[in-house]
């Protein structure tokens, strides 16, 4: 770990002009990954701009009959709140099924999105990594890639977005909300929120310098059966092999994201027209264009086959798989 | 103490506090954070600097050059003691990888430089700031590659497990070709790391040429012997203290590279330092077990007897280093006439590979035990069935030497009763519940009972509190408990008139904690140390003959006393140590269970969930079932991981362990273990030593991963070799729910 200035700011413009204005400052929440990868240095940011005075810890009604989550609500609070637990059951769903009860009363809503890779190339800096390092290449392509990327990736990077969180704001047709340094603001789509990697892998999402992610807000809620199906080795405290979230409607129509396969929390939205088909339909437009690996290829039937289990438990009928 | 015959009745039989499920005498001290580990000892030595460890970032080559010059004027650095400034030091003999010194990397992660600074923080961060360049040279990482060309090579762990390159009884490739069931199959493990909780850690200080090490070892005979070597010292100037240890798995049975380099930086600074390695570094360097290629033929006769078993194993490792004993308990667990053990070394450039928890069984009986599951298909037999007509009382390979106690048979029923097994279906993949295929498997474990000299010193002092000093170490075992126990049994006094010291290397050397030979021996130390006191006791208060120690108090002729008066005009010392006669070579000593486990495989996903486990154990005395049970369901819950996820994934490239920490290389969390039963049978060894007891620390470990992978065939009709069993070797042949 590098040695650190730290601050703690009074408003979101302030925070945003401050890291904005000073080359190696960096924001700081619940520290849950930030400093992990600080005491590595893969990331060394040489003054920290604490967030947690700039009271955006709160769970809103929105007019539009939605609900906005403040950049700053724990994991914890947000995943207990009843109005989440009774309409956005997936959201609640995917943030359990992450992390530990301790690492969720300290990660905060926009940490969790932001969170970095787990590839564990990227978490080893005797490797070459062009996430860590720009233009030293990639050792997790023809390495140990079990845990990586199959769809989306490029020839620079194959490292995948590792949350829970996100996946189900995605299906859920999430914003997240933003102020700049000059105290403009601005609202982000999830679907447009994280990107793909292509020839710049250090950059995990579409936030410019110095921007403050603030809120995220969920649209009204849309009803349905709530599900996240998170696949892994171990039954607890482990990143997704593949997870996916769906809302499942009477009708047989839905939404499904999947988590554990790309750079980004993955949806395709046309996809999702297969619903009643069966699980074999969506996943085939949904995973079109796959370059798996041959550590994780079996990812790319896996997303079917647990799409599937969710919409056995929805009371679907199974389509072959 | 010599023990040579078979022990008759003796205070232990009382059973007024050895066998009872008492609470560790220790616990209150871990529970409330007051028993300090290693790197927490603020108070032994003042002024400690802290050092961080620099490993190699390449696995095999020669460091061209280093430059130091940042990481020196970086705020609060002390010293940096580099490879380059020192020759390779001296290896312990059980090991084979360089600890330190010289430009030679033999693997990765290689400690290559140690950073002393005023803080923690700023020895990392100068850390950082080394400049290295390597020679990389091409190295040999893969097994799978390497094995065909193996040479055979005997051996052994270095904890005692050991076999020759081949073993033939009788003919068997004849008796195979003629078997009219046969079985002929691959079973491949990889390598685990020891994972424990604890890392290495080391605090060291000279004085003069005396030096002091607070570190973290199972153990502290072998310890002080290797610092010594290690570091061309007399061993009568060094000292090892270790009471407190969490978790070793066999990890620590050795010196690991903190201990040195601790010790080259308390010169270099002229004050104590401190050292724990660095939980990134632990996987690639320190020892794991190594991975291994097996072959299993079984032949058996149409009714199931067999008549012919080969097991071979292929493992790899550093040049001069041992192979996985993985065929050991094939030499001994099964009856037959016709038998074949091989081993395999392929010289890799992995690090090194060395014990881990029932090194040789526990990837032995993983492969084993799946065989024998086969095997009793093919013969359209219970699998509980087809072991027990194979059960042998004596060695097979050498028929005269009966075991001193085998109850496998009553382990296997009395399990299979308590378990449901009847409700077992023989049919795989046919029981269903919603999305879940249920099976259930079982296995048979064996593990060995190591006898090995043990020392302790007791003291009796004029308050009748007696005080047991020995060097055994208690690495979350329940040594302190079993030790307290002992003595109190010994001289009739309750456990609150017993302290217990270890880990000190002052302290008379005992066996250790390492092949689960720890209780019985270290325990036999004691007693017969506590025989040496009682009749000083006896002595200084003029009774002989048949003398009775019980509560508190000595009796003999009618006449009685406090045991404290025996002290009362200064306090009684003992020194003895037990040792063994040819006992284990007239008759073949082991331990014993039955495991068996029910899972749930997601038939859409192919996640396995264990639903329910037991093992019923048979393993000499019980010398505390609480902590026994602990070591057991401990030993379970690491065999899980080794069935469902544990696996140091090798980059065959660049040659080293990929999922170098906690978050990747994953061992099983409390969601993941679920009801876990034990069960001991009641039973005395008399031939084990005067405690009557053997080890249960590795029994429960070994097999439980080959019923796990059973219960998942005969959950799923597929079955799958290569451990482990994680969802993508079945997921696409799984059968579909309706």
């Amino acid at each position: 770990m590098k040695p650190f200035t730290y601050e703690r700011a009074k408003t979101p413009a302030e925070a945003a002009a401050i890291v904005a204005g000073r080359p190696g400052a960096k924001f700081i929440a619940g520290g849950t990954n930030l400093l992990d990868l600080m005491k590595l240095e893969i990331e060394t940011p040489t003054h920290l701009v604490d967030v947690q005075d700039l009271k955006l810890d709160r769970i809103e009604a929105t007019r539009e009959g939605g609900l906005r989550i403040g950049a700053n609500v724990t994991n914890t609070a947000l995943a207990s709140d009843d109005r989440v637990r009774r309409d956005y059951a997936v959201l609640t769903k995917a943030i359990v099924a992450g992390a530990s009860g301790q690492l969720r009363n300290k990660a905060s809503t926009a940490g969790n999105i932001l969170q970095r890779t787990r590839c564990p190339y990227f978490y080893d800096p005797n490797q070459p990594c062009n996430k860590r390092k720009p233009g030293s290449g990639c050792a997790a392509i023809g390495g140990y890639s079990r845990q990586l990327a199959v769809i989306g990736s490029s020839d620079a990077c194959i490292a995948t977005f590792p949350g829970d969180m996100a996946v189900a704001l995605r299906v859920l047709d999430a914003t997240v909300e933003t102020v700049n340094p000059q105290g403009g603001t601005r609202s982000i789509s999830m679907a447009d929120f994280h990107r793909l990697p292509g020839n710049t892998p250090q950059f995990d999402n579409t936030l410019q310098r110095g921007e403050l992610l603030t809120s995220v807000t969920l649209p009204k809620p849309i009803g349905g059966q709530h599900f996240y199906n998170k696949v892994r080795d171990r039954a607890s405290y482990a990143y997704a092999l593949v997870s996916v979230a769906a809302v499942i409607q009477p009708d047989g129509t839905g939404r499904v994201a999947v988590g554990g396969v790309a750079h980004k929390p993955w949806r395709v939205e046309a996809a999702e027209a297969a619903m009643p088909q069966g699980s074999r339909a969506v996943a085939t437009r949904l995973m079109a264009g796959a370059k798996p690996t041959a550590d994780n290829a079996f990812k790319v039937p896996l997303v079917e086959r647990t799409l599937g289990a969710v919409m056995h438990d929805a009371g679907m009928k199974r389509t072959a798989a | 103490m010599k023990f040579e015959t078979p022990a008759g009745t003796n205070p232990i039989d009382q059973l007024k506090v050895v066998g009872k499920p008492t609470d560790r005498i220790d616990g209150k001290f871990k529970t409330t954070g007051t028993a300090p580990y290693a790197y927490e000892r603020h108070d032994v030595a003042p002024n400690q600097a802290y050092g961080y460890i620099v490993g190699s970032a390449v696995a095999k080559g020669r460091i061209s050059s280093m430059n130091l010059a940042d990481a020196k004027a970086a705020p609060g650095v002390l010293a940096i003691v580099s490879t380059l400034d020192h020759k390779p030091l001296p290896l312990g003999p059980q090991n084979t990888a360089n600890l330190f010194g010289g430009a030679e990397v033999q693997h990765y992660h290689q400690a290559i430089a140690l950073v002393v600074a005023e803080t923690f923080e700023q020895a990392r961060a100068a850390a950082n700031l080394i400049r290295v360049d390597y020679a990389r040279t091409k190295g040999k990482y893969d097994l799978e590659a390497l094995a065909p060309t193996a040479p055979l090579e005997g051996g052994g762990s270095g904890e005692g497990s050991a076999a020759p390159a081949i073993d033939r009884v009788g003919n068997f490739d004849g008796a195979f070709a003629s078997a009219p069931v046969k079985l002929d199959q691959q079973y491949t493990t990889p390598g685990h790391s020891h994972a424990m909780m604890e890392p290495f850690a080391t605090i060291a200080a000279w004085d003069g040429p005396k030096l002091t090490v607070w570190t973290s070892n199972q153990m502290i005979a072998w310890a002080k012997r290797d610092v010594a070597k290690t570091l061309s010292l007399s061993p009568e100037n060094v000292r090892v203290d270790s009471p407190y240890i969490g978790g070793g798995f066999g990890g620590k049975l050795f010196v690991r590279a903190d201990v040195p380099l601790a010790a080259l930086g308390a010169k270099a600074v002229g004050r104590p330092v401190k050292v724990a390695m660095q939980r990134p570094l632990i996987a690639n360097n320190s020892t794991h077990r190594p991975a291994t290629i097996q072959r299993i033929r079984l032949g058996a006769t149409k009714d199931g007897r067999i008549t012919a078993i080969a097991h071979e194993s292929t493992s790899g490792n550093l040049p001069e280093g041992k192979p996985e004993v993985a065929v050991q308990q094939t030499k001994l667990l099964y009856a037959g006439a016709n038998r074949m053990t091989l081993m395999k070394l392929a010289v890799m450039d992995l690090p090194e590979g060395n014990a881990m928890r029932a090194p040789g069984e526990a990837p032995g009986l993983m492969a084993l035990e799946m065989a024998m599951d086969e095997m009793a298909e093919k013969l359209g037999m219970d699998p509980v069935e087809f072991r027990i007509v194979n059960d042998t009382q004596v060695d097979p390979e050498k028929p005269q030497r009966p075991f001193s106690q085998r109850q496998l048979v009553k382990c296997l029923r009395d399990g299979a009763d308590r378990f449901g097994w009847s409700r077992r279906s023989a049919k795989p993949a046919s029981v269903r519940e919603g999305r879940w295929l249920i099976g259930m498997g079982m296995a048979a474990a064996f593990r060995n009972n190591q006898l090995t000299k043990s020392a302790a010193r007791v003291r009796l002092d004029g308050k009748g509190m007696v005080t047991v000093e020995t060097d055994m170490t208690d690495i979350g075992t329940g040594t302190y408990t079993i030790i307290a126990q002992t003595a109190a049994e010994m001289m009739g006094i309750g456990l609150d008139k017993v302290v217990v010291k270890l880990g000190d290397s002052d302290f008379p050397a005992s066996a250790g904690s390492g092949g689960q030979w720890g209780a019985n021996n270290s325990t036999a130390g004691v007693y017969a140390a506590c025989i040496k006191l009682r009749e000083q006791v006896g002595q200084r208060l003029g009774m002989t003959g048949d003398v009775e120690f019980a509560d508190g108090e000595v009796r003999a002729g009618g006449r009685s006393a406090k045991l404290a008066d025996a002290a009362r005009n200064g306090p009684l010392t003992a020194e003895d140590f037990i040792e063994y006669g040819d006992l284990a070579k007239k008759y073949q000593q082991s331990t014993f269970a039955g495991h068996f486990v029910e899972v749930a495989v997601d038939s859409f996903t192919g996640q396995t969930r264990i639903r329910r486990m037991l093992a019923v154990c048979a393993a000499g005395r019980i010398l505390n079932p609480k902590s026994a049970r602990n070591q057991v369901i401990g030993g379970m819950t690491m065999g899980a991981g080794a069935a469902l996820m544990e696996e140091l994934a090798v980059d065959k490239r660049f040659g080293f362990f990929v999922n170098h920490d906690l978050a990747t290389y994953e061992v099983p969390v409390h969601a993941d273990i679920p009801h876990q039963e034990v069960v001991f049978l009641d039973e005395v060894d008399p031939i084990s030593s005067p405690m009557k007891a053997k080890g249960v620390g590795e029994l429960g470990i070994c097999g439980v991963g080959a019923a796990v992978a059973n219960a998942i065939y005969n959950a799923t009709g597929v079955r799958v070799r290569d451990y482990p069993i994680t969802l993508e070797k079945h997921l696409t042949r799984l059968p579909q729910v309706a």
